[in-house]
């Protein structure tokens, strides 16, 4: 069955109808209809993408807001004062969430990065394709359940709550993170780089580490500053590991404090003084991530130029 | 296994040597596709061969098969032997590396190093391999950079990027990083199809300099570059040796309906 097309035929006509020209037919009940529709999306869209875009910047302006005015030298290098008294800042947990992002990159890092040299340069077949498919699954766990690992492994037998057991929880974290990352760009290391080092009679081993990675290197820092940036918030695993602490610790062995912990910890603080204080971590962890991603944008800006 | 061929670099001080090739049976695979189907063809040492034909009839496949790069591609495959100097470099025991040593290749998009400077580029295959520093690793770059034909453009700035350097400058680099390794045989991939006619007729030039001290086995989609380099030609179609002769004789009395038709433009 064929719907009459009005107008449209009358174009074909010599001269002298009095017909509507097609490109002005539009102006019917029905494409009325199909303008507000159009109309509408734009508008539910629009308002979509403002309310995401304004979420940040509400959270941003509340947090500073709260926490503004603890943001000042003490604050990064004294430790909390007692029952709330004036003053103090959260030193610890800067320091503990250093050597945590320290000890879970040597953890992460290396066995990230080789895994991903594994799948993108010798990996084939369906041994290759599973371990893609674990690291996959890996990246999305809860990270609460490599905290309960690690406590189980680590927090148990030691009979300890220690900054390693919470830098190995976080280490498990960013495996998954670095391999995908470094799989992708070492991927995209063009095949003629290869082969011109091969044809210069290279090994394969030699090729990878003085041709691919040293091409791909931009990349690979990528995904090791967006790993530890990604590690930095996680407060679930620490809660059975690092546990947190209130006194200068660089004793992995021990309780260790970090930032976001601290936080978690303030929050439901009594006094006055330490809930601020927590939104004051709050906004420079906000501020320490925002700028490791900028840090990434810049570099992998970079990278596409190379 | 590989004595014969380490031998033979060790001599470098008696050039010209020239090694010859002698391709015997050869069948090679993309996965379950055949790209070629039992070639036989002898490459004389100290010439240029030309292989012809057009796309997709294995001519760059079997120049890959030459230095053993087309089995390091996932999933391709190799039957046969290529005779190189009495040595088969597919027999057991010889290794790819070591093959890839003697026998150089540059390929059809200049591909240096971009991470690395001129002097880097040419320096990396004597480093790696034969161990050179110093001043003997210079001296060996400048002659390189020489018998390219590039040293003149590139004595003031041999620490500037590779990249830095125009397209056909840096195909001469490409042969002049692979001439730094001494090879017996040199092996090009349409090394002048990304090239501008000068930079083309430069890379010619020196193709014609280069075969007194190198084999030559060259790709090109251009008869006319055929012609006016090689010494033998060879067409390929569908992966098959269709005919194979001196250059002259090819391209002036072909034997076959299909060279005809190829070499008179009427395919391809």
């Amino acid at each position: 069955m064929s719907v009459p097309m009005p107008a449209s035929s009358s174009s074909t006509l010599p001269s002298g109808e009095s017909r509507l020209h097609p490109f002005l037919a539009t102006r019917s009940s029905l494409n009325l209809r199909r303008r507000l529709v159009n109309a509408l999306i734009v508008l539910f869209t629009t308002l979509a993408a403002l309310f995401a875009a304004g979420l940040l910047i509400y959270l941003l302006c509340y947090v500073l807001s709260q926490g503004l005015r603890y943001i000042n030298l003490d604050f990064f290098t004294q430790l909390p004062t007692p029952n709330g008294e004036p003053g103090g800042g959260m030193g610890e947990a800067f320091q503990g969430s250093l050597i945590l992002i320290a000890l879970a990159s040597l953890m992460g890092v290396p066995l990230g990065l080789f895994t991903g040299i594994y799948l993108a340069e010798f990996g084939r077949g369906s041994f290759a394709q599973g371990v893609r498919f674990l690291v996959d699954v890996l990246n999305g766990i809860p990270t609460i359940i490599f905290g309960l690992l690690a406590w189980v492994l680590i927090v148990i037998p030691m009979q300890s709550f220690s900054g390693l057991a919470g830098g190995f929880a976080l280490g498990m974290i960013m495996i998954p993170i670095v391999t995908r990352t470094s799989e992708d760009v070492l991927r995209l290391v063009p095949r003629e780089l290869r082969e011109a080092s091969l044809a210069l009679g290279a090994t394969e081993a030699r090729t990878i580490l003085q041709i691919v990675l040293p091409a791909a290197r931009n990349g690979i820092i990528t995904g090791v500053v967006l790993a530890m940036a990604r590690v930095a918030g996680e407060t679930a695993p620490l809660l059975m590991t690092a546990f947190g602490t209130t006194f200068w610790n660089t004793d992995v062995t021990q309780p260790m404090d970090a930032l976001p912990l601290r936080i978690f910890q303030f929050t439901l603080s009594p006094y006055q003084q330490q809930v601020n204080q927590a939104y004051a971590g709050a906004f420079v962890l906000i501020v320490l991530i925002l700028l490791a991603s900028l840090a990434v944008r810049l570099a992998t800006g970079g990278f596409k130029q190379r | 296994m590989d004595q014969a061929i380490v031998e033979q670099t060790s001599r470098s001080v008696s050039r010209p040597a020239g090694m010859a090739l002698s391709i015997e049976q050869l069948n090679a695979w993309y996965g379950r596709k055949q790209a070629l189907f039992d070639i036989n063809l002898t490459v004389p040492p100290l010439s240029v061969t030309a292989l012809i034909g057009p796309s997709g009839c294995g001519k760059s496949t079997l120049v890959r098969c030459l230095n053993r790069l087309h089995e390091t591609l996932p999933g391709a495959r190799v039957e046969g032997r290529v005779i190189a100097n009495g040595l088969d470099i597919y027999g057991r025991g010889i290794r790819p590396m070591n093959v890839r040593r003697h026998i150089g290749m540059v390929f059809q998009q200049p591909n240096p190093l971009p991470t690395r400077s001129i002097f880097e580029n040419v320096a990396i295959g004597p480093r790696l391999n034969l161990g050179l520093r110093g001043s003997r690793l210079k001296e060996l770059v400048e002659r390189s950079l020489q018998q390219a034909a590039l040293w003149e453009e590139v004595k003031d700035r041999l620490h500037s990027p590779a990249t830095s350097l125009s397209g056909g400058q840096q195909q001469r680099l490409c042969i002049a990083r692979a001439l730094a390794l001494e090879p017996e045989v040199l092996l090009m991939d349409e090394p002048c199809s990304a090239l501008d006619p000068i930079s083309t007729l430069q890379v010619e030039e020196l193709i014609t300099y280069l075969k007194r001290q190198y084999t030559i086995v060259v790709v090109t989609h251009n008869m006319q570059q055929a012609a006016r380099i090689a010494d033998r030609t060879a067409f390929f179609l569908q992966g098959h040796l269709v005919e194979e002769g001196e250059t002259q004789q090819l391209f002036t009395h072909p034997r076959k309906k299909e060279t005809e038709d190829y070499i008179s433009g009427r395919f391809g």
